[in-house]
């Protein structure tokens, strides 16, 4: 498969902050990727270095196997602003018709719309849109030119559940029709929903590149959780990479190995009860990865 | 010209149309002093009408380079929407080529209402000529004050420059004469004055809408002014792209 955007052994600092390091990435055609990781983990740099906004401080970043500092290679991405800062006095069709400008073959504005729901609201200024409406509006603004590749930073965050469905709809049936998709996203459901390749950074390294199940198998945490007042070593556990202890005593602990801390517990001779065994989300997948590494390091 | 740079330019100029303030800030001071200071103080003498006239032109027109364009560079600078921008297939022209004619169309349009008291209230008198040569000069010599806006903008966050902007322009205009003519300016005023670029604009524009013969120190004095914003203006938006997209 064509490869359309690739980072290659890519670092990148700010100042003494090392923000990437030394990571590879392939964005094949007709994938659709979902980037996860925690806060200052290094999406936010890395979806940067695509866009042509940051330049990598070593290794080489290529769209469409040029530059990305080449609008050339740029009219063929989408990207999503952040709808904090639209232009408030600017109508709604203005602000397509505004960023088609920038197109050799834009999409056209009223089916663009339509298919955001915002038909509606073409005479609307901007400032007068909901927060919701503001978000569909600048998903929509990274479909404008008709890419080949889209990359969606947080595309959902703020929308309630039902217009969060109807934009996986749209995002879904672009991918079908053969886009390629990079996303990044708060909500985990979210990239399970739409993500058959998830990659997982976090310390500005790649610490999982894989298919969803894979990315929860790997990792094969489990969340175990009981109520015991008197237990009291927690860490001691075999495998816990997270405990906690609600103020009814009910004790929560994400385990590496959850059969043998159960027997532990067992034998232990600690009384407890209500034991639960639950398979984790993968946010407590990518946590149990990234706490790992941190302490390989 | 590019189309990009046609859309770029109109759509800065429907945000600057939709929220009038910048255009009425730039407009609606020199109007009004020339109905209070002007009109009754020179408004019979047909040089002196023409001469303060042509100072409140380019005084609303400085004041929308320099304060207007300082504020909405600073103010891009500061919104995520900018980032999104350069991400769109365009180099940085389009954008600031937009932002040049949508300003000088604010400088333009601010002139209309002091010509319009200088027209019914006073005496002052102008050839379609002269006017079209005034209003050349006026956008020339707009361009060191445009560098001047551009070099604050890209330094300064938007609170300081509304600020700083200020502070700079009205001493600026005091002391090139603009408010008051030369001739009734304090002597320490007077030595300073052809220091200022402000005043070398104007002997320029008093020249060709009056006739009057220009002070050559005063207008030297403009062109380094020139020189050095347009050293500044670069170095600024270096700096500043050096430090968000390096």
């Amino acid at each position: 498969m064509t490869v359309l955007a690739q980072a290659a052994e890519v670092t990148r600092r700010y100042g003494d902050v090392l923000a990437l390091d030394r990571v590879s990435l392939d964005i094949r055609a007709g994938e659709l990727v979902g980037l996860l990781g925690p806060n200052g983990a290094g999406k936010s740099t890395l979806i940067n270095l695509f866009v042509g906004l940051r330049r990598p401080t070593s290794g080489t970043v290529t769209l469409f196997g040029g530059s990305p500092q080449d609008p050339a290679m740029r009219r063929r991405i989408g990207v999503t602003p952040q709808e904090t800062g639209l232009p408030e006095s600017l109508r709604v069709g203005e602000i397509v018709d505004f960023v088609s400008a920038h197109f050799p073959e834009p999409s056209d504005k009223h089916e663009l719309l339509a298919r955001f729901g915002l038909s509606d609201l073409v005479r609307r200024q901007i400032g007068g849109l909901s927060g919701g409406q503001k978000r569909r509006l600048a998903v929509a603004l990274a479909f404008t030119g008709d890419p080949e590749l889209v990359f969606l930073d947080e595309p959902t965050t703020g929308l309630d559940v039902e217009a969060r469905r109807s934009l996986w709809d749209g995002i879904t049936s672009f991918h079908e029709r053969g886009g390629t998709v990079l996303v990044t996203s708060h909500y985990i459901e979210e990239i399970e929903a739409l993500a058959r390749r998830v990659v997982v950074v976090g310390h500005g390294r790649v610490l999982a590149d894989d298919t969803m199940e894979s990315v929860r198998d790997i990792v094969g945490v489990r969340r175990v959780s009981f109520t015991a007042a008197d237990l009291r070593d927690l860490d001691a556990l075999p495998g816990v990479l997270g405990a906690e202890r609600a103020d009814d005593g009910r004790v929560s602990l994400v385990t590496t190995d959850p059969d043998r801390l159960v027997v532990e517990l067992v034998t232990g001779g600690t009384p407890f009860s209500g034991l639960e065994v639950k398979p984790t989300t993968l946010e407590e997948a990518f946590l149990a990865i990234t706490s790992k590494e941190a302490t390989h390091v | 010209m590019s189309s990009l740079v046609v859309a770029h330019t109109r759509y800065l100029m429907t945000e600057q149309i939709r929220v009038p303030i910048g255009i009425l800030a730039s407009a609606l001071f020199p109007a009004i002093s020339m109905v209070a200071f002007v009109v009754p103080l020179a408004g019979g003498q047909a040089q002196a009408a023409t001469t303060a006239s042509a100072s409140m032109t380019f005084f609303g027109a400085t004041s929308g380079a320099l304060i207007g364009l300082s504020i909405a560079v600073a103010m891009d600078r500061e919104q995520p929407w900018n980032a999104y921008l350069r991400t769109l297939p365009a180099g940085p022209f389009p954008r600031f080529a937009g932002r040049i004619m949508s300003t000088l169309a604010v400088m333009l349009a601010s002139v209309v209402p002091v010509l319009l008291v200088a027209a019914f209230f006073t005496e002052a008198t102008i050839t379609p000529l002269r006017l079209l040569a005034g209003l050349a000069v006026l956008v020339v010599c707009g361009i060191p004050f445009m560098l001047l806006g551009l070099f604050l903008g890209y330094v300064l966050t938007s609170k300081a420059v509304i600020a700083v902007s200020q502070l700079l322009f009205f001493p600026l205009a005091i002391l090139g004469g603009l408010l008051v003519p030369p001739a009734y300016l304090p002597d320490f005023i007077g030595v300073v004055s052809p220091y200022t670029p402000t005043r070398g604009a104007a002997e320029l524009l008093w020249a060709v809408t009056a006739g009057t013969s220009p002070d050559v120190l005063s207008v030297v004095m403009l062109a380094v002014w020139t020189v050095v914003a347009a050293v500044a203006a670069g170095w600024a938006y270096r700096r500043d792209e050096g430090r968000r997209f390096s």
